[in-house]
């Protein structure tokens, strides 16, 4: 079987010879070690060459980067990336009307400066909270539009990235509180407290997401006095909302469970009651450990917005259908599906290295005996 | 000021209060919060019947023994349109329990070897798998699955100019359309050849096992296994006669006629969610490996163990505790993820759900139904993971 | 008026600070505490020891209801400790307690450590806290340390930072659980140093400590606990010259031996 490494040294001798020789030894030590070894470097590589090239040529050589309709591309045979270029605003946007789409791309320019924001600067957890909740708000003012001369843009037409971006940091940041309730309660003394948070957080758990929708988008409004009705955009961010708060409150859990018990101690000798206590010290510390978890959360989030689609609401996913359903671009849709998956991977891939940067840090940072 | 606050401590001392004693005050919040929520819910529920009556929506579940009326494409027990609402569902639950049970078995395998490679010597393979857990785990599964999907249909040549994966075997955009062997007779002696194959491997690991242990012989249990799996069945399928009679499809028309069929839409399920949850499941594998301390290699090689006793005997066992946890929750994933079979149009739990749900409008029975057998099949799959777990743990002081 | 005043704190002055009368506790069917009477008159300074697993952790952890006893009184300054929560928050107040594991809050600072509670519980101003606080500080001889957070002190600081947080609720009595237990050696001269001087300024004590000098010093009264009971009570001259009962004779015989 393969030799497994981990964490044991591998060999790198002589740092005085040439590259060459270097390069030469590191291939030996790394692609041809054994027999075995070898014959998995070469058909690995002839698998990767017999793909890339046809690749290649498919995505750059034989592409068409402007056309007015697939028949062009076809005669080419590579990709089509004219599509893209003719529709990219409406994979991006979706309905979203053409005068006010400079909103919606500023909302997305909003959530990139966040992500930035909250990844490279050293800001404390309520400057962080506060930038996020603000930037939630100002995108919402933007979408909805109604003042300040910008024209009133109704929910049903809020479609692809922004809705994607809204609904999991909205979803999200509303869900924050539940989570936090639902965590604390679930380790509560008081068993009425605590069965009623188990109750909540292992039936969303038990559950797909999409019986969670189903249930929010169909039911709300029978839930709801008669004549009264919310918007299903809204009806969806209830169900994501609810979803995410039973998992974020299980990352946070894991945090409370961390912090020794000898904190609460202090805290009751104090004299500070349950709920100073949890503010003041308990919270800051278990929530402080649980970040790592809750990025992960949160990066799921955004993955799981895409369901949204099923339930007739276009985010980003359903803009790619409905583009393909376009008599034109009919054959187009390997390069529908990559601009999406670009667009996901590229986020969650930045934020999941963030995650695994703040895990390492957190580690080193966290109290333990003085080394 | 110490003065003061000591005054009226004293002034409160007094008379003690019983609604000040924390065994009340914990009883009356708990009373408060459950009387809350019995509120909440119960406007809700009187809302929805007033609702549902203004509407014209039928309550109860009498409409499971209403007439269907619908086709489902794959029925592992037999289904017409003329059948119930009650059997449709019962289909749709097999068919994800079908796709849920194969797709972790696929999962485990594909997952773990994808999980050792990316611990492999191998610097090629090392970044290959990196990039396949990457692309899979950062990208939305409904996206993969819908590329699959159109992979299948649209990639795929249509039946006519089918490529041929395995002799009579078919992949076209129908499907993938295989064999499948007539049952004769005879066969039923070459079922339970195997299934003693299967006893007698399991007897001689245990027999080997034992005289390892009084006398330090090995046995290599592993050929003899794979020698009464496989080729005591063969031996008895040769001299019962028995001839392999393989129902083969063959090209008709625009089809085939014979064999088996699996559709695009269940083998798009299938692929889509074994590859995307064998990234997550590599991880686990990964991260459960390095979990176990490199001094422990190191104690294992001091003793003279070589590269594969050291895995088989010291590392694995370790590692799998830290494994099984979060894998089983992956199990759970995936049982879950086959609920985006609605987005495929393939015929699961929640898609034949949904379409009663559009049909009879009830959707509060349906949904109630949908989320009490999930919530089920969740509450199974992490009591066994429990049973397993503290079977396997660690005994500690 | 005037005169109700002064039968007050004459009433205050002849009534003991703490109390326990007939105080029992079991752990499920383990009886941790037997029958414990205590008196402690204010000023007073009180050590208890007893080998491991004899109860006194556990007794003073229940004077401020970190503990719950199952029978009998605890009475702190004439109030009753009973579930009464109002009752237990007033005597959290004047009681202040240090751990043997510091339990410094990691996610603060030094100065915000000792003015979370000043400033939350006793309602003070922020400033007035803050002066409070780098007073103690200074009182504990660690006033440069204000800024930093407890993970860049050592043990022998932290526990020093404990005190003075302690001190900054103005507390009538400390409790001490085996405050010197964590440390390394060379660092646990400096917290006894600043125990001694709370005592020296008339500061109600009770400390459960192994520290026999520390006890020879300072203590007022020695009590001995074993298994669950109070075995003996007497002031230290007494107590480790002639010490009565055999139990006492024979712990302190191993723990004086080294």
């Amino acid at each position: 079987m393969t030799d497994i490494t981990h964490g044991g040294p591998a060999g790198l001798l002589g740092a005085r010879r040439g590259i060459l020789e270097k390069t030469r030894e590191w291939a030996r030590t790394n692609l041809f070690n054994s027999i075995f070894n070898s014959l998995l470097t070469l058909a690995i590589a002839y698998a990767l060459v017999r793909l890339a090239i046809p690749l290649f040529d498919w995505a750059i050589l034989d592409a068409t980067f402007s056309a007015p309709n697939d028949s062009a591309c076809k005669a080419r045979g590579g990709a089509c990336w004219a599509f893209i270029a003719d529709w990219g605003k409406f994979l991006l946007f979706g309905r979203f009307p053409e005068y006010a789409r400079w909103r919606a791309a500023l909302v997305i320019a909003i959530f990139v400066a966040l992500m930035l924001a909250s990844s490279r600067a050293r800001l404390s957890g309520k400057a962080l909270m506060g930038m996020w909740a603000a930037g939630v708000a100002a995108s919402v003012a933007l979408m909805y539009g109604g003042f300040l001369g910008m024209e009133y843009v109704e929910t049903e037409l809020w479609n692809g990235v922004p809705l994607n971006l809204l609904l999991t940091v909205g979803g999200c940041g509303l869900a924050f509180p539940v989570a936090i309730f639902a965590a604390l309660g679930r380790r509560s003394r008081l068993p009425a407290i605590r069965w009623l948070s188990i109750a909540y957080i292992e039936l969303i758990r038990g559950v797909p997401l999409i019986t969670v929708l189903f249930m929010a988008t169909v039911m709300v409004p029978l839930f709801l006095p008669t004549g009264m009705t919310i918007a299903k955009l809204w009806r969806a961010e209830v169900a994501f909302t609810l979803f995410f708060g039973a998992y974020l409150a299980e990352a946070i859990r894991g945090g409370l469970q961390v912090i020794p018990r000898g904190q609460y101690e202090a805290a009751d000798a104090l004299g500070l009651g349950y709920w100073r206590k949890t503010w003041l010290v308990i919270l800051p510390q278990a929530l402080t450990i649980s970040i790592p978890s809750l990025v992960n959360t949160s990066i799921s989030a955004l993955k799981d917005t895409v369901l949204i689609t099923i339930v007739g609401i276009f985010d980003v996913l359903g803009d790619i259908n409905n583009a393909m359903n376009a008599p034109e671009w009919r054959s187009a849709y390997w390069e529908g599906y990559s601009f999406v998956a670009v667009i996901f991977f590229a986020i969650c891939f930045y934020m999941s290295r963030y995650s695994q940067r703040l895990e390492r840090s957190l580690s080193r940072a966290l109290p333990g005996p003085r080394r | 000021m110490t003065g003061d606050t000591r005054r009226s401590i004293h002034a409160a001392a007094i008379q003690p209060s019983w609604w000040r004693e924390e065994r009340f005050r914990s009883w009356a919040f708990q009373v408060g919060a459950i009387a809350a929520t019995a509120i909440v819910i119960g406007s809700f529920w009187h809302n929805a019947l007033v609702n549902m009556e203004r509407q014209g929506i039928a309550t109860g579940f009498g409409f499971l023994s209403r007439e269907a009326g619908f086709e489902i494409s794959l029925a592992l027990i037999p289904y017409s349109p003329a059948d119930t609402y009650g059997r449709a569902l019962l289909i749709g639950l097999l068919n994800t329990l079908l796709v849920s049970a194969i797709g972790c078995v696929l999962t485990t395998i594909f997952g773990v070897l994808l999980g050792i490679a990316r611990l492999s010597s191998n610097w090629l393979l090392r970044k290959v798998t990196l990039w396949y857990v990457e692309i899979f785990r950062n990208t939305p599964l409904l996206l993969q699955l819908v590329v699959w999907w159109d992979l299948l249909r649209y990639g795929a040549p249509g039946p006519r100019q089918a490529l041929q994966v395995l002799p009579n075997v078919f992949a076209s955009n129908r499907g993938v359309t295989f064999p499948v062997p007539n049952w004769h007779e005879a066969d039923l002696w070459v079922a339970s050849a195997l299934i003693v194959g299967i006893l007698a491997t399991i007897w001689a690991a245990r027999w080997a096992k034992h005289r390892q242990e009084r006398t330090g012989r090995q046995f290599h249990t592993i050929w003899v296994g794979l020698g009464l799996i496989f080729l005591l069945p063969l031996v008895v399928f040769l001299a019962t006669g028995a001839s392999l009679d393989l129902d083969k499809p063959a090209l008709a028309g625009f089809n085939f006629k014979g064999g088996a069929t699996i559709s695009p839409e269940f083998a798009a399920l299938l692929f889509g969610l074994v590859a995307n949850t064998s990234a997550f499941v590599a991880e686990i594998v990964r991260s459960g490996i390095q979990a176990v301390s490199w001094g422990q290699t190191e104690a294992a090689s001091a003793l003279g163990l070589r590269r594969g006793q050291t895995l088989r005997l010291v590392v694995l066992p370790q590692a799998i505790r830290v494994i099984i946890p979060p894998m089983t929750s992956e199990y759970l994933s995936l049982t879950k993820n086959s609920s985006l079979a609605v987005g495929i149009g393939f015929a699961d739990f929640v898609s034949v759900a949904n379409t009663e749900m559009n049909q009879t409008g009830q959707a509060i029975e349906v949904i109630a139904i949908l989320m009490a057998v999930y919530l089920t099949i969740s509450l199974l799959i992490s009591a066994a993971m429990n049973v397993y777990n503290r079977y396997m743990a660690l005994v500690e002081r | 008026m005037a005169m109700q005043e002064t039968t007050k704190s004459q009433a205050a002055a002849d009534r003991p600070m703490i109390e326990l009368r007939n105080v029992n506790k079991w752990y499920g069917d383990f009886h941790v505490l037997k029958n414990i009477n205590i008196e402690v008159r204010k000023g007073e300074r009180v050590v208890v020891c007893g080998p491991s697993g004899s109860g006194k952790s556990t007794m003073i952890r229940c004077i401020n209801r970190l503990e719950e006893h199952q029978k009998g009184q605890i009475f702190v300054d004439g109030i009753e400790l009973t579930g009464d929560v109002k009752h237990v928050e007033a005597i959290r107040r004047e009681v202040g307690m240090v751990f043997q594991q510091f339990n410094l809050f990691p996610h603060l600072t030094v100065l915000q450590n000792l003015t979370l509670a000043p400033i939350w519980v006793r309602k003070m101003p922020k400033k007035e806290a803050e002066d409070l606080a780098m007073q103690l500080l200074a009182r504990v001889k660690i006033p440069e340390q204000a800024n930093k957070y407890p993970g860049q002190l050592s043990g022998g600081q932290q526990q020093r930072v404990a005190i003075a947080r302690s001190l900054c609720m103005k507390p009538e009595v400390m409790l001490f659980d085996e405050p010197t237990s964590a440390l390394d050696p060379e660092m646990i001269k400096e917290v006894l140093d600043v125990m001694i001087s709370l005592a020296q300024e008339g500061m109600t004590m009770i400390c459960v400590t192994h520290e026999m000098g520390f006890a020879r010093t300072v203590a007022d009264s020695m009590i001995f606990m074993d298994q669950g009971q109070v075995v003996e009570v007497a002031p230290p001259k007494e107590f480790f010259a002639n010490p009565k009962s055999d139990r006492t004779k024979l712990f302190l015989s191993q723990i004086l031996s080294h």
